[in-house]
């Protein structure tokens, strides 16, 4: 079980390997296929997670959530997406055509090329890159230009207003999320995510490091404008800020690359923090995977707690916790962390 | 040459927050507000006109689609109006229904406002909770009037019919859970740290600007006035029950919200003791003895209660005709809409929603 995907991965490879052409081809092949398992997983668990999200709400709310169509209501997405498929697609005038279209097929790119790096499971990185805490932090803020591209060509003053707010949110808490990831960085030495994990064998680096995760954690929730954090849509204020004039399969690309998004933040979470697919309490009969998948899941409950629960702040206390609080925590965490490292290393630790 | 330019946004008619169909134009330097103006008649239906063409009856179901989440006080407020021109004293048995069911509207009311208010600030939990509690309520509203919302339950004179028995065991179960939903909104939005830095400080409505423009209601009193016509001028039977009337200390939107909160743990003591003294009453009838023909005296009558919102005045001109002459309707709504504007200069887009949530208009009073 522990190794299943890495089998099944070299079975396909010693399949084409039969056929002998040359390796570039099969580099390809084996790139093309790993790509598309990815991109199924990730789209069926944007799915679900939109379920799953409605349910939680139910739970939290004292009420039931979907439970018409399909068995509990397993349904209702894939019958929201048909729907939303089948929609006309709305282009308001005096909008810029070519970005307009262009914004929503983007925006699953830099969470799918992020997704490339993270280890699902032991040896179950698509491109184990050396660099693969650098590769993240800097792609996943590219996500940013979509959503400006998507607020200016709508030509619409809602959706400029959201356009502005997610620049002034990505700026302020993409800093505090760099830093607090350097702390983790600082103690492993490394940059390489497999790395990461494996330095978790014996203490998991929330234990290590609970600031940092914690402001990363905090910085995470704005990565993915969810509530405290949704200003950039804040239906009540900007009614959906740069979605508003999405029709049809535009918005749904938005909404499901809202989950994506929030299962990145949170895989990236369990391999920093949660030792990723590392087993706790020497639990090894459940495979790493699948332990990666709990953690996950947990983070991503958080998320949809936190969502349910709390209301949404105004976009200067955002900047300003940012700015005021956050930044200088991760500055005082990398210092002690720093002190931390060479005074246990003299120490002979 | 670089140069900023004012950004004119249009909040409304359809938009998510302005609780109806409210316009407002904002005037906007980046995202700080300059100036507000409120646009108000999309849902203008002629109500005081209207009312000089039905006979004195048929206004009451008008005044149920005025402020159409507190129904009850509405009709309380336009059935005494013509009571004190007529001068028909009612039986007692009716002043305790009046006073039972218009506070169970006021909670309603008051539930309505708490909850939008969370969805207002983006917590969508906090609009449930009470929503939940304002349901139990339209369940009791359905057994005595047979309708959830536009109730015409008040008849000049008295009103349509007893309380019916399946009502007793609903609001007895209502009042012994209500205390405990509202330490849970307590919990969930009062307590809440990101919405106490939403609100504390916000859109501050001093004393005497209040005061000035003739705000009332929770508005007003979270300004720190103390003035409740309950109290004040306590009309129908509200001398005989013992409530408080809270008040808040800065006049901001969390002061305004907190009272509502209290209020309606204040309506809920009502509610108690009038149950309480209506079931020591013999039963008797509901209504007085009007004749089947209304015909008011020659004159005019000024009558106004605590509404949910604020003071509810009923102004009716009789001409000695079965139909009223004129009505003509104070609208606590329309009237605290006024410091929208000042309220609102110089803070964030974000804080517009939060100052309009916490004055609690409603729509169909504003307009009338």
């Amino acid at each position: 079980m522990e190794n299943i995907f890495v089998n099944i991965s070299g079975s396909i490879r010693e399949l084409i390997g039969v056929l002998g052409l040359p390796p570039l081809f099969n580099e390809a092949v084996m790139i093309t296929v790993k790509v598309t398992g990815i991109l199924l997983f990730i789209v069926l668990n944007a799915l679900w997670l939109v379920y799953m999200e409605r349910k939680v709400a139910g739970y939290i709310q004292c009420r039931y959530g979907p439970n018409r169509v399909g068995p509990k209501g397993l349904l209702q997405t894939a019958a929201d997406i048909s729907k939303l498929i089948s929609k006309e697609i709305i282009i308001p005038s005096g909008a810029d055509k070519i970005l307009f279209l262009l914004a929503p097929v983007l925006i699953f790119t830099p969470p799918l090329m992020v997704f490339m790096v993270v280890p699902f499971g032991q040896n179950m990185a698509a491109v184990d890159l050396n660099i693969g805490v650098f590769y993240f932090l800097a792609v996943a803020s590219l996500s940013t230009v979509i959503f400006w591209i998507a607020g200016w060509a709508s030509n619409n003053k809602y959706s400029l207003l959201g356009g502005m707010r997610v620049v002034a949110q990505m700026i302020s808490y993409e800093l505090p999320m760099v830093l607090a990831v350097l702390g983790v960085v600082m103690i492993t030495g490394t940059l390489n995510m497999s790395d990461i994990v494996r330095a978790q064998e014996n203490l998991w680096f929330i234990f290590a490091q609970p600031v940092a995760f914690l402001i990363y954690f905090i910085a995470g929730v704005a990565e993915c404008n969810r509530v405290p954090f949704d200003l950039t849509e804040g239906e009540s204020e900007i009614v959906a800020g740069p979605f508003t004039e999405y029709s049809g399969m535009g918005f749904a690309l938005f909404f499901l690359a809202e989950y994506t998004n929030v299962m990145l933040v949170s895989f990236m979470a369990a391999t920093l923090f949660l030792g990723g697919w590392l087993a706790p309490f020497g639990l090894t009969i459940i495979p790493g995977w699948a332990w990666m998948l709990i953690k996950v899941y947990i983070m991503i409950f958080l998320f949809m707690w936190l969502r349910w629960t709390y209301p949404r702040v105004r976009v200067d206390q955002l900047m300003g916790f940012g700015w005021k609080v956050l930044v200088p925590l991760s500055l005082a965490n990398i210092f002690i962390t720093g002190v931390a490292i060479k005074v246990l290393d003299k120490m002979g630790w | 040459m670089l140069r900023t330019e004012e950004f004119t946004l249009n909040m409304g008619p359809q938009h998510p927050a302005t609780h109806g169909v409210l316009r407002l134009i904002l005037h906007l330097d980046g995202e700080t507000i300059v100036k507000v103006e409120p646009v108000v008649g999309y849902l203008h239906r002629g109500i005081e006109k209207l009312a000089e063409a039905r006979t004195y009856t048929q206004v009451i179901p008008y005044t149920d689609r005025l402020d159409y989440l507190a129904a009850m006080l509405n009709n309380l407020g336009y059935v005494q109006a013509v009571e004190k021109l007529m001068g028909i004293e009612i039986p007692e048995r009716a002043e305790y229904i009046r006073i039972i069911v218009s506070e169970m509207s006021r909670i309603a009311s008051h539930c309505i406002a708490v909850g939008t208010y969370a969805l207002d600030l983006g917590g969508f939990t906090g609009f449930m909770y009470p929503f939940r509690e304002r349901e139990k309520l339209m369940d009791m509203f359905e057994m005595i009037s047979g309708s959830r919302m536009t109730h015409s339950y008040m008849r000049i004179g008295g009103v349509a019919a007893d309380l019916p028995e399946e009502f007793y065991p609903a609001i007895k179960k209502f009042l012994k859970e209500f205390p405990s939903c509202v330490d849970e909104y307590d919990g969930l939005i009062t307590g809440n740290e990101i919405f106490q830095a939403r609100t504390k400080g916000v859109g501050v409505l001093s004393q005497e600007k209040a005061v000035q423009y003739s705000i009332s209601g929770p508005t007003l009193r979270g300004s720190g006035v103390n003035y409740d016509l309950r109290k004040a001028r306590p009309y129908g039977i509200y001398d005989r029950f013992d409530f408080e009337v809270p008040v808040g200390e800065k006049g901001d939107c969390f002061d305004r919200y907190y009272c509502r909160i209290q209020e309606m743990r204040q309506s809920h003591r009502i509610i108690e003791q009038a149950l309480e003294q209506l079931e020591e009453l013999p039963g008797g009838p509901v209504m007085a003895k009007v004749p089947k023909v209304l015909k008011p005296p020659k004159g005019e009558v000024y009558h106004e209660i605590e509404g949910a919102k604020g003071i509810l005045g009923y102004y009716v001109v009789s001409d000695g005709t079965t139909k009223p002459y004129r009505v003509h309707i104070r609208r606590p709504s329309f009237i605290n809409l006024d410091l929208l504007d000042e309220m609102c200069r110089g803070w964030k887009i974000a804080d517009v929603v939060a100052i309009l949530g916490s004055i609690d208009i409603v729509l169909g009073e504003v307009d009338c």
